[in-house]
């Protein structure tokens, strides 16, 4: 069973949603991102998504698109990103890591060899932004044969007869993006996510995690009660921001993870 | 060696590539509205009424068809082949950009949509944008970037005047990549009732092809024009090439005649040998971006380049896909033109033949300054004068060391 797959297992059966955390990788520059990266399990990720730093995403607010040119800055490239991966797998063999971010780093290193490289340096999944199904077998045959998931996005722009397409093939778990927009732009509103997610699972086993949107320690406890994963962003990288010049930046943002970790992992304990 | 195909002319697919170029690269939010998009095209293309108001529309507030002008002095000048200007300056609006959204404001009442987006870079295609939403009656943000504001003032002006908002881009290297990087997140987040349309022949299926049908007025009517004034096809069909929407469209009604070479002008601004340059088919390698497998000015590590050339409409590191596959077929060669080069076409047209051609356009006027003197007098050369240049005296003052 794959990381992913055993985490949401194990996540499942002792009634808990998953925190996942997304960082870029590089921001504000190697040495920081990579500790903050080996910081993050501690602190309660359950799986993280490490963003690759792209000159120009499309699916972006402000802070990420900002948080990507720092991280370039400093002279992040996709072969330090895998770089990245295997330091952090030398001291983490469990906790599932997932590459988010925009194709063309990929397109540029060669698909099938930087999955071969990924699988290699500990990468769980994909999730790339700009590669819906009609243009992910590129990517989903490589990550197939080296027992990598490509994950799918499902939105509130899609209808019965998109789910047909999106659940085709798709693998490792859902990623429900809680508005159409792009990254940390408006807030969740938690009840109609809610109703998409129950939808959802009448058409599929595979867990679903929801993020964009999702700022507090309060709003992502309230989505944990009924999505199988919370995603915080932008909300994260905003900290890394305002703690750039601050030597104890990755305890800072830590800080903030085990708050939002506590909070997603504390929700359906009043239910029960 | 590939074997050519029957035909240059059906491309994209179904699934909107034109060999490996194209595609639907985009957020997933985007595909249901992509794909919506592409059936109302569809439908749209094949219904006569809709063509029939585009035909109307075309003719009595464009003002086509646009002449096909022999440039006596300028070939005179030249000493070879006879030039002949497809004179999309004529235009209402200025340029070319206006055959398209007309098309595509057509398509988007069509749909119900009640509100327009749009990026530009020179602002000749936010201006038609512009244009067209007060025509109809609909709400008009244009994405610009903050450097070409600056370069582009009256034509920042005139959006203003139409009613349009220009929202000023201050990501990246604030032009027009940056412009459509903003124009695609605000769709993203507007999705129930925007239209995006798109001015160059990019971005994901179906605008490649929508843009190229809609741009294709231009060769067809050089086409024909040509027929009736020398009585046989050019031997050679020139347009400049920044995405590649009036390229794409004074060339694809040319493609299966053989006997027609077609040249395409990027944009080399300092130098091809230099950083400062537009030339993505040249220099470029192939990449994803804005929804498209194309060429792409970037690095080795696939961030994007930035791109430069003294004309904003060229400035932008990608190409439509259709032309990177004219180019990888071998039926289109594609060179380039500097701001130098550009700047000399400019002053050179406009002193011999009383027309000031768009910075854009004058790329294309500076191959025909290379290529007229090497052919024999009775050959025929149409090159596309995409634009006018009024929207440019500022910069070419500027670049002159001027002051006005």
């Amino acid at each position: 069973m794959s990381r992913i797959s055993s985490r949401f297992a194990e996540l499942k059966k002792a009634n808990r949603s998953a925190f996942v955390p997304f960082i870029t990788a590089g921001d504000p520059d190697f040495d920081t991102a990579l500790a903050l990266l080996k910081a993050l399990p501690k602190a309660g990720a359950d799986l993280i998504e490490l963003g690759i730093p792209f000159s120009d995403p499309m699916a972006d607010g402000p802070v990420n698109q900002a948080s990507y040119l720092r991280a370039l800055a400093s002279g992040m490239t996709l072969p330090k990103v895998l770089d990245m991966v295997r330091k952090f797998r030398k001291e983490d063999k469990a906790t599932p890591l997932v590459l988010m971010g925009s194709y063309n780093p990929i397109h540029a290193y060669g698909t099938a060899r930087f999955v071969r490289d990924a699988a290699e340096a500990g990468i769980d999944g994909f999730l790339i932004v700009d590669l819906p199904p009609e243009e992910d077998e590129v990517l989903r045959a490589p990550a197939s044969v080296h027992g990598l998931d490509v994950v799918r996005f499902v939105t509130p722009t899609s209808d019965a007869k998109r789910l047909d397409t999106i659940l085709a093939g798709a693998s490792g778990y859902l990623y429900y993006v809680s508005m159409a927009g792009i990254t940390g732009t408006k807030p969740i509103e938690a009840e109609d996510v809610e109703a998409s997610i129950d939808a959802l699972r009448a058409r599929t086993r595979l867990p679903v995690t929801v993020g964009f949107g999702i700022r507090t320690p309060e709003q992502a406890g309230r989505v944990a009660r009924f999505a199988d994963g919370v995603v915080v962003g932008t909300a994260i990288v905003e900290r890394v921001f305002r703690n750039v010049n601050d030597p104890r930046l990755a305890a800072n943002v830590t800080e903030f993870c085990a708050e939002l970790a506590n909070s997603v992992h504390a929700a359906r304990d009043k239910d029960v | 060696m590939s074997i050519p195909p029957n035909s240059y002319r059906s491309g994209p697919d179904a699934r909107g590539h034109f060999g490996g170029y194209g595609g639907r690269f985009v957020a997933e939010t985007l595909m249901p509205l992509v794909l919506d998009l592409e059936r109302a095209y569809g439908e749209a293309k094949d219904d006569p009424a809709f063509r029939a108001e585009l035909g109307a529309m075309l003719k009595d507030y464009v003002g086509r068809e646009s002449p096909l002008y022999f440039a006596e002095r300028l070939t005179e000048r030249l000493g070879g082949a006879k030039i002949y200007l497809k004179r999309e300056d004529l235009n209402h609006t200025g340029a070319h950009k206006i055959n398209n959204c007309l098309g595509q404001i057509l398509l988007a009442r069509r749909m119900g949509k009640t509100r327009i987006i749009a990026e530009t870079g020179a602002g000749q295609h936010g201006v038609a944008t512009a244009t067209v939403a007060a025509r109809f009656g609909l709400p008009c943000i244009v994405y610009m970037g903050e450097v070409d504001i600056e370069r582009q003032k009256p034509n920042v002006f005139r959006m203003k005047l139409l009613g349009a908002e220009v929202r000023p881009v201050k990501s990246g290297s604030r032009t027009l990549k940056d412009a459509m990087n903003e124009a695609l997140r605000d769709w993203v987040a507007n999705v129930h009732d925007t239209f995006y349309i798109i001015g160059s022949a990019a971005g994901p299926h179906p605008y490649p092809e929508m843009v190229r049908d809609f741009q294709t007025v231009i060769g067809s009517e050089t086409r024909a024009q040509m027929m009736v004034k020398e009585k046989r096809l050019p031997d050679l069909v020139i347009a400049c090439v920044g995405g590649g929407s009036n390229a794409i469209g004074m060339f694809h009604p040319f493609l299966d005649d053989a006997e027609v070479a077609i040249h395409g002008v990027e944009a080399s601004g300092d130098g091809l040998d230099t950083e400062r340059h537009a030339a993505t088919l040249s220099k470029g390698s192939p990449g994803v971006l804005h929804g498209a497998r194309s060429y792409l000015l970037q690095d080795r590590d696939g961030q994007i380049r930035e791109a430069h050339s003294i004309s904003a409409g060229l400035d932008y590191p990608g190409v439509g896909p259709e032309h990177a596959w004219l180019k990888d077929q071998g039926r289109v060669q594609y060179f380039s033109a500097s701001d130098k080069d550009a700047l000399e076409a400019f002053m050179l047209l406009s002193k011999l033949e009383g027309i000031i051609p768009a910075l854009e356009s004058a790329h294309a006027i500076a191959h025909v300054m290379r290529t007229a003197p090497q052919m024999a007098k009775d050959k025929l050369i149409a090159v596309c004068l995409s634009g006018r240049g009024d929207k440019d005296v500022f910069s070419v003052a500027h670049a002159l060391g001027e002051r006005i």
